[in-house]
């Protein structure tokens, strides 16, 4: 056993390598993107395992499907929103099956620190049908991943690990396990069961909905999930689960007694003991971070007779936003412990802004000139730094939706009468899920103009690689149909300003489908190389 | 024993690099650690912030309860305002006095110090000037490790072993001035 320091995220990557994995895909995102990151560093240059960045995540996904399928292990990891991108492959792999073990690694971020919603993963894996496993500290995280892979292999499913920005962000020590060889003997997949033709689609979701009572018996009978019984602890029971946990440990401190409670680490949750600390109680309070998800089935359409449920939907936790062991500490009735007040002085907020020196700025700046004469113009933006030119001094865009939502939205716009409709979006974000929209408008050369910011980089994540840049965007988007006449290439630097305006009038001034690619590398990489 | 610390700043200022300091320290040292960092959006030139928990036995919260903090120990003058409210009444304020002014409704800087003045410990540093004098107006975030160091429940010799392993990397020179910066934070907090 060793002892190491590291965040949630590394916990996981390292367990996972522990665990004996043969290969790990991903694609940027906060708070996931230290499992990839660690996973790569630690590879030895891919000698050891595969660890690869994607192009997105629904590729990722698919990716590590092949691997179980020729029977090793596989780990998936992205954020939140990226699972909805890889919500295709990962429901059906629940019907496929698993073959080598499977483990999807989902970072939820309840708050939305740098995410557009603070959707709970827990629904996906109950929508797919599959175990999922929440780690409250980092020995857990670490001791769950490892288990994951089993426990895929034994109930031939992909089981997901669900992971919160608390946690994936946090940096503690963790106990290491002596590590495990990669899988060898495991067959390959059978036809049969990966062939989703509907006869074996419909046998197989059998096959999994068969399953769902061992998960059932895994999760009553796993020591994660742990009901403590204190009748000294009064007619209160709590349910709390994943780091929620920790924040009721550390507050429950100050109560006379600790209420009786149930710690829930795995879904399908369990419910015999849940039943069985609902019958000690009066009064049960449910704790849980993201969307109430075991207190509305808790509640159910009439709740229980005679017994009072509190949490997020009665006001007792707030409903959005992230837990704290404050909000906890109120909602067992614990006074304030508020501190020092700054009372009458107004602190200016500090937003996070574009670099100095940022090409974006320049990018722009250009464009809002470019764009001022027109009488109802709309840029459609997307996900990435650019995002940060909502705000001044820019105010340069009015959407930011999904990835890739910039060139289809322009789309719709033009076609419902808006113009210029204008979309912005990074080179990653193009190559993420740009590319297949402006072939939509390639396809009726629809009248918009798309700027693709090229910096070379996955700037807003922390500077992974980016796959559509330089030289080869330029032709990958003129083989996406693009007229040579209107896919334009610009510099954006202050001593450019002029020229670009132009460039950009220009191309909103025409009548059809214009691409602008302004090509200039973000300074953190800059930066970066120079150190290096 | 436990010792909660905030960990303030502007994203770019190396907080991180104080909290890999202090986190291995006390590791070094026997205690255990939590550390809770913000990565992503709001590194960019905003508001950051970093809570770090040390302990002599197992700790369960992540997140400083409000009220409950040892120390707040800052970077900037007028982040050290924004988490007031987790100090507890005898905790002490560790803060630099040199501003980042990267917003135009900055307040009156003698406003903000006015307001840090009302914790009964605190302790103002010119980071910007002691760090230059070390050699880097990069390493302030050292200089303010330094003039926390005086009330850190760690060693001087264990931060400063791992200020050396956090610069190693980047050469003998740079190892030195942030030691450097290290010792006139701390030599600073006594005065
Ligand atoms: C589906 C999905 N995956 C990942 C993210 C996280 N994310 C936000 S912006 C971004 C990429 C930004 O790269 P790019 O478009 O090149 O712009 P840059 O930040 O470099 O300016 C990513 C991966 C997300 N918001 N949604
Ligand atoms: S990281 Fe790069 S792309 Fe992002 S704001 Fe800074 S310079 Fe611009």
């Amino acid at each position: 056993m060793e002892k190491v320091v590291l965040l949630g995220d590394e916990a996981v990557a390292l367990a996972a390598i522990q665990a004996g994995l043969t290969a790990a895909y991903s694609y940027p995102g906060t708070p996931a993107s230290e499992i990839m990151e660690f996973l790569i560093r630690n590879s030895g240059n891919g000698q050891k395992y595969t660890a690869k960045w994607c192009v997105n995540e629904k590729v990722a996904c698919e990716e590590a499907l092949g691997v179980s399928f020729a029977g090793k292990r596989a780990l998936v990891s992205f954020k939140h929103v990226g699972l909805n991108v890889a919500a295709d492959p990962f429901i059906n792999s629940a019907i496929t099956g698993a073959n080598g073990g499977l483990v999807v690694v989902v970072a939820d971020d309840p708050g939305m620190h740098s995410s557009q919603d603070e959707q709970d993963s827990r629904y996906y894996a109950d929508f797919a049908r599959i175990l999922c496993l929440e780690p409250a500290s980092h020995q857990e995280a670490y001791n769950m991943t490892r288990e994951a892979f089993d426990l895929s292999e034994k109930f031939r499913i992909p089981v997901m690990i669900r992971l919160v920005t608390r946690l994936a962000h946090s940096r503690s020590s963790v106990e290491t396990a002596a590590p495990r060889e990669q899988n060898r003997d495991l067959p390959y997949g059978t036809w049969q069961d990966w062939t989703l033709l509907p006869g074996n689609a419909r046998r197989r979701f059998r096959i999994l909905l068969d399953r769902q009572k061992d998960l059932l018996e895994y999760s009553e009978n796993t020591g994660y999930n742990q009901l403590v019984l204190n009748h000294a602890g009064g007619r209160l029971g709590v349910v709390v689960s994943g780091i929620a946990y920790n924040y009721f440990k550390e507050v429950a401190a100050a109560l006379p007694a600790e209420p009786s409670h149930l710690k829930v680490s795995t879904y399908p949750f369990p419910v015999s003991k849940l039943r069985r600390l609902v019958e000690q109680v009066d009064e049960i309070l449910v704790i849980e971070e993201g969307y109430p998800f075991i207190e509305r089935f808790l509640r159910g359409v009439t709740g229980i007779p005679g017994k009072v449920i509190r949490g997020k939907m009665d006001g007792s936790l707030p409903a959005t936003g992230e837990l704290t062991p404050d909000l906890v500490a109120r909602a067992l009735g614990l006074p304030e412990r508020a501190g020092l007040k700054t009372g009458e002085f107004k602190l200016a907020a500090r937003p996070p802004q574009l670099c100095a020196g940022c090409p974006h700025a320049d990018t722009y700046k250009a464009l809002n000139e470019a764009i001022k004469d027109f009488p109802r113009p709309v840029v459609f933006s997307d996900i990435g730094c650019y995002t940060l030119g909502a705000l001044p001094p820019y105010n340069a865009i009015q959407t930011c939706v999904c990835m890739g939502a910039s060139v289809s939205m322009a789309k719709g716009g033009a076609e419902a009468g808006i113009h210029p409709s204008v979309a912005v979006i990074g080179d990653s974000t193009f190559a993420h899920s740009g590319i297949t929209p402006l072939l939509d408008a390639a396809h009726s050369n629809t009248a918009m103009t798309v700027i693709i910011l090229d910096n070379g980089t996955v700037a807003m994540t922390g500077t992974q690689p980016s796959f559509g840049t330089g030289e080869p965007l330029d032709r990958l988007v003129a083989g996406l149909g693009i007229d040579r006449n209107h896919l334009r290439v610009i510099v954006p630097l202050p001593r450019n300003h002029q020229e670009n305006v132009k460039v950009i009038k220009e191309e909103l001034s025409h009548n059809g489908l214009s691409v602008i690619i302004a090509r200039r590398e973000c300074v953190q990489i800059i930066g970066e190389k120079k150190r290096s | 024993m436990k010792y909660d610390i905030i960990l303030a700043g502007v994203g770019g200022q190396g907080i991180l690099s104080i909290a890999f300091v202090i986190d291995n320290a006390a590791l070094e040292e026997g205690l255990f650690f939590k550390q809770a960092e913000v990565h992503g959006m709001s590194q960019r030139g905003g508001a950051v912030q970093s809570h770090l928990r040390l302990a002599d036995g197992h700790i369960y919260s992540d997140l400083i309860p409000l009220g409950q903090a040892d120390m707040i120990l800052s970077v900037e003058p007028l982040e050290t305002l924004r988490y007031f409210e987790y100090l507890k009444p005898d905790g002490a304020v560790v803060s630099s006095s040199t501003p980042y002014t990267n917003i135009s409704d900055y307040p009156v800087l003698e406003e903000v110090f006015r307001e840090i003045k009302k914790a009964p410990v605190h302790v103002l540093i010119d980071s910007e000037k002691l760090a230059r004098e070390a050699g880097s107006v990069r390493a302030q975030n050292m200089v303010m490790l330094g003039a926390a160091s005086r009330f850190l429940p760690l060693k001087e010799d264990s931060l400063k072993k791992y200020i050396q392993v956090l610069f190693e990397k980047r050469g003998a020179q740079v190892v030195q001035t942030n030691l450097r910066a290290f010792d006139l934070g701390r030599q600073a907090a006594r005065a």
